[in-house]
C-alpha cells in the first residue's frame, strides 16, 4: 500500500453545519473521527486496501478482484427504478474504531451516543434479545451473545471475524447462495463488503429470543455494504432481526447488502427486517435463501424511506417439503420509489410458498411490487399464493405491480390475488365522527392495513413499526 | 353545557343536488325525538349534514349548539372530530369496516378523545385497565361477548352485530346528543327490544349534566315503544312538514304516507323526484 493512499486528518473531517434537517428521530449525525476511511472511489487498488486493512487470506483477496471484475462488466438493471449513482464519489470503506466491543461501556462515546438514541442495548438489557451486534460505517463496533448459546455452538459474529476464525465453514457457503455473477450490485457488495453478520446454528439448537443487528449510516457519501450469512442446520431454528438507520445528507449514500441464508432439513429461519433510512439512500438488496426438505424460510421485510430501494427476498425451495414465506411492507413518500416483492422459486415437488405484500403510497410516493414465482420442471404439487394489497392516500401518488410467473409443470396450484385501494372518504368520515383527527384516522387506516404484517413482528418492533408508520404519516393530511 | 341542539332553515346539497330545503329542528337535552319519512325524503342527509360529512354541503342555515346560559356555539365551524368532542354522535345506518383495527383500540382511542376533548395527539389514552372495565361492563349490557372487542371494526360484522357495536360505542362516548339512523333495521324483534333498552338506559346514564337528546330516524314504531317520543317529525321532499306527539308515529307506521302526501303535494313531488333519482343512482 502507497503511503499516498492514506488519507489526513483534514480528509475526515467534513462540514455539516449545512445538513437540512428532518423531522426523524433517526436523522442526527454524530461527529467522529474514525481511524481509516479509504479514498473515494472504485479501483482494484481500493478494493486490495480493504482486504489488506482487514489481514483477509489470499482467496479472499482474489474473490474481492474477481467480483469487482464482474461489477464492472454488467451494465446497470433496465427495470426498477433511477439509479443515479456516481461510484467514483462513494466512499467504500471507513473503520470507525480500532476492534469491536464486548463490552457497551468500550464503545466510543461518539458512538455509543447514536445507539443509545435508537436504544439498541436497552432491548439487550431487557433481555428480550438473545445476541447483539452493532454495525457503524463499515465495521461491526460491538457485539455479545448470550453465554449459554455459545456453550451450544452458537455463532454470531461479524462476518469480517468469520473469515478469520471459521474459515471452513464459511467457505463452504460464502458466495454460493449469490454469486458475485448473480447481479450488478451482488457483485459490487461482494467486491467491496464490510461487516455484516454471520451466524451459525448447530443441528438441533433452537435459539428462543431474536438475535438483533442494528446497521447505522453516519458519514456522508458513504457506501454501507454488509455482507450476512446465516447456516440453520438440521433441525435447528432462529429469529434473526436487523434494522437500519442513516442520517439525512444533501448527497446520497448507498446500502448496498448480500443476505445468504441455508436452512438446513426440517430447520426454520426467520429474517425480519425494518429499514428507516434517509430519503437520499439507494438501498439495493439481494436477498436469497435456500430452504431444504421440509424445512421453513421466512423473510419478513419493512422498507421505510430511502430514496429508491430495490430488494427481492427469494426462497429457492431446493428439497420437497420446503416451505417459503415472505411478508413484505413498503411505505413511500416525496421523492421515494419502493421497488419492493420476493421471488420464489420451487425447484423440488411438494414446496409451498407464500407471498404477502402491502404497500402505502402517498404524497408523490411510489410504491411497485415486484415479484416472480417459478416452478421448475419436475417440481410437481406445488402451492404457491400471492397477495399484494396497495393503499394509496392521494392523487398524487402511485402504485403498480409487476407479478411473473413462470411455470414449467402442470400439476401445481398457484394464486394471485392483487388490490389497490384509496383511503375512503366515508372511512375517514366513520373514524372521525367518532372524535378521531383526521391525522389519527388517516393514521389508524393504515394501521389497520398492515397489521396483518405487524402481527408478525416481535413485539417491541411492532410497537416501532406502527410509531414509525405514525411518524411517516405526520403532516400528511390537510 | 350545552342544552340545546338548534337547526334552522337548513339547506344541504349533495353533488350539486339540493336534499335538504329548509329544515328547522330544535332538541333539548332529555328529549327524545323521532324522525320519520319515505325514501328520498332526506332523513339520512339531516343526520350526516349535523355529524359533518365533507360531501354535504350546508348551502344555507345554521346549525348550534346552546348553552344554558344562551352561549351560542356554531356547529358548521367544526370538522365531525369536533362535532363529535362537542357531544354529537350518529349511530350508523351502514357502519364502515375497518380491516385491521380492533373495536377495542379504536373505542380507546375515541373515548380518550372525546372524554378530554382538548387531548393533543400523542397524549396519553384512557389507563387500559379502567377502560377495560368500562368496556367489559358495558358489553355485558348489550349482552355482547368480549371477544367481539378483538374483532376488527365492522369486518365481517352481520347487520345485528354493526347496529349492537353502534349502540356500544354510544354508550362508550355518552353523547349529549344522539342520532340512530335506523337502528331497527335489520334487526330481529328481540334485538330491537334490547336496543331499544338500550338507548332508553343509556340516555338517562349519558352525562353527568342531564340526559341525551336523542333523534330517533326509523321507519317502524318498535324501536319508539321503549323510546316514547316526546315529538314525531315527519320529513318530505327535504323538509319537516308535520311535527306531532307519539300518535302520529302510530299513524304513519299503521297507515303510511298517503294522507301526509296528498296535505303537501308540492313536497310530495320534490320527494318523488328525489327518490327516483336515487333509484336511478342505485
Amino acid at each position: 500500500m502507497a503511503t499516498d493512499t492514506i488519507p489526513t486528518v483534514a480528509d475526515l473531517e467534513r462540514p455539516v453545519d449545512d445538513v437540512p434537517h428532518e423531522i426523524n428521530k433517526y436523522d442526527f449525525i454524530t461527529q467522529t473521527t474514525g481511524v481509516f476511511k479509504a479514498r473515494k472511489g472504485l479501483n482494484r487498488e481500493v478494493v486490495a486496501q480493504i482486504s489488506e486493512m482487514k489481514s483477509e487470506p489470499g482467496w479472499m483477496r482474489d474473490f474481492r478482484l474477481r467480483s469487482l471484475e464482474i461489477f464492472k462488466s454488467k451494465p446497470m438493471p433496465k427495470w426498477g427504478g433511477d439509479i443515479a449513482i456516481d461510484f467514483d464519489d462513494v466512499y467504500y470503506y471507513l473503520k470507525p474504531t480500532e476492534g469491536q466491543s464486548k463490552n457497551w461501556d468500550d464503545v466510543p462515546k461518539e458512538i455509543k451516543e447514536t445507539y443509545d438514541k435508537l436504544g439498541i442495548v436497552e432491548a439487550e438489557q431487557k433481555r428480550l434479545v438473545a445476541g447483539v451486534k452493532a454495525q457503524f460505517e463499515s465495521e461491526v463496533v460491538y457485539g455479545s451473545l448470550q453465554e449459554d448459546l455459545g456453550k451450544q455452538g452458537v455463532l454470531f459474529t461479524d462476518t469480517d471475524t468469520a473469515v478469520r476464525e471459521h474459515p471452513e465453514l464459511l467457505r463452504q457457503y460464502f458466495g454460493k447462495i449469490i454469486p458475485p455473477e448473480d447481479n450488478k450490485f451482488a457483485a459490487l457488495n461482494s467486491a467491496v463488503w464490510s461487516g455484516g453478520s454471520f451466524i451459525y446454528v448447530p443441528p438441533g439448537v433452537h435459539i428462543e429470543f431474536p438475535l438483533q443487528a442494528y446497521f447505522r449510516i453516519n458519514a456522508e457519501s458513504m457506501g454501507q455494504f454488509e455482507r450476512t450469512l446465516i447456516i440453520v442446520d438440521e433441525g435447528a431454528s432462529v429469529h434473526y432481526v436487523e434494522g437500519c438507520t442513516a442520517p439525512m445528507y444533501t448527497t446520497e449514500s448507498l446500502h448496498s447488502a448480500v443476505v445468504e441464508v441455508i436452512v438446513k432439513k426440517n430447520g426454520r429461519a426467520r429474517y425480519t427486517t425494518i429499514q428507516n433510512w434517509a430519503n437520499n439512500i439507494y438501498n439495493l438488496v439481494t436477498k436469497r435463501a435456500m430452504a431444504y426438505q421440509d424445512s421453513l424460510m421466512e423473510w419478513i421485510d419493512g422498507n421505510l424511506g430511502s430514496h429508491l430501494t430495490m430488494k427481492y427476498p427469494a426462497v429457492y425451495m431446493m428439497e420437497p417439503g420446503a416451505r417459503g414465506e415472505i411478508l413484505s411492507i413498503a411505505f413511500s413518500s416525496k421523492g421515494q420509489h419502493q421497488d419492493a416483492g420476493a421471488k420464489v422459486v420451487h425447484c423440488a415437488p411438494n414446496t409451498s410458498s407464500r407471498i404477502v405484500s402491502k404497500s402505502i403510497s402517498k404524497n408523490g410516493g411510489r410504491s411497485s411490487y415486484r415479484g416472480l414465482c417459478k416452478v421448475e420442471k419436475g417440481a410437481t404439487g406445488v402451492k404457491s399464493n400471492v397477495v399484494c394489497d396497495a393503499l394509496i392516500l392521494d392523487h398524487d401518488s402511485r402504485s403498480d405491480t409487476y407479478p411473473y410467473i413462470e411455470v414449467e409443470e402442470q400439476d401445481v396450484s398457484i394464486e394471485h390475488e392483487a388490490s389497490v385501494s384509496r383511503i375512503g372518504e366515508e372511512q375517514l368520515f366513520y373514524l372521525m365522527s367518532r372524535g378521531l383527527t383526521e391525522a389519527e384516522a388517516s393514521s389508524m387506516i393504515v394501521s389497520g392495513f398492515i397489521e396483518p404484517l405487524v402481527r408478525e413482528l416481535p413485539m417491541e418492533y411492532a410497537v416501532e413499526m406502527n410509531r414509525l408508520i405514525e411518524l411517516q404519516m405526520e403532516g400528511s393530511v390537510g | 353545557m350545552s342544552k340545546t341542539l338548534r337547526i334552522k332553515n337548513l339547506h344541504v346539497c349533495v353533488e350539486g343536488k339540493p336534499i335538504l330545503n329548509g329544515v328547522n329542528l330544535t332538541i333539548n337535552r332529555g328529549e327524545t325525538h323521532a324522525l320519520m319519512g319515505p325514501n328520498g325524503s332526506g332523513k339520512s342527509t339531516l343526520g350526516n349534514a349535523v355529524m359533518g360529512h365533507p360531501s354535504y354541503e350546508v348551502t344555507d342555515g345554521t346549525i348550534e349548539l346552546v348553552d344554558a346560559d344562551g352561549t351560542v356555539t356554531n356547529v358548521l365551524e367544526m370538522d365531525a372530530s369536533e362535532r363529535a368532542r362537542a357531544g354529537l354522535f350518529m349511530a350508523f345506518q351502514r357502519p364502515m369496516a375497518i380491516p385491521g383495527v380492533k373495536l377495542a383500540d379504536f373505542m380507546r382511542h375515541a373515548t380518550s378523545n372525546v372524554r378530554n376533548p382538548d387531548r393533543k395527539e400523542g397524549e396519553g389514552l384512557i389507563p387500559m385497565r379502567e377502560f377495560r372495565k368500562e368496556l367489559k361492563d358495558k358489553m355485558g349490557h348489550l349482552r355482547m361477548d368480549l371477544d367481539f372487542a378483538r374483532r376488527y371494526v365492522n369486518d365481517g360484522f352481520s347487520g345485528g352485530e354493526m347496529k349492537r357495536a353502534e349502540i356500544l360505542q354510544m354508550a362508550m362516548l355518552k353523547p349529549k346528543f344522539a342520532i340512530l339512523d335506523e337502528t331497527d333495521s335489520g334487526l330481529d324483534v328481540d334485538a330491537v327490544k334490547l336496543a331499544s333498552e338500550s338507548i332508553a338506559e343509556i340516555s338517562a346514564d349519558a352525562a353527568a349534566d342531564g340526559a341525551m337528546g336523542v333523534l330517533i330516524i326509523t321507519h317502524h314504531d318498535k324501536l319508539l315503544e321503549r323510546n316514547t317520543p316526546d315529538f314525531t317529525h315527519v320529513i318530505l321532499g327535504g323538509r319537516i312538514v308535520e311535527t306531532g306527539g307519539v300518535e302520529l308515529a302510530k299513524e304513519l307506521h299503521n297507515d303510511g304516507y298517503d294522507r301526509i302526501r296528498a296535505a303537501y303535494p308540492e313536497a310530495a313531488k320534490l320527494n318523488s323526484e328525489m327518490a327516483e333519482e336515487d333509484a336511478v343512482t342505485v
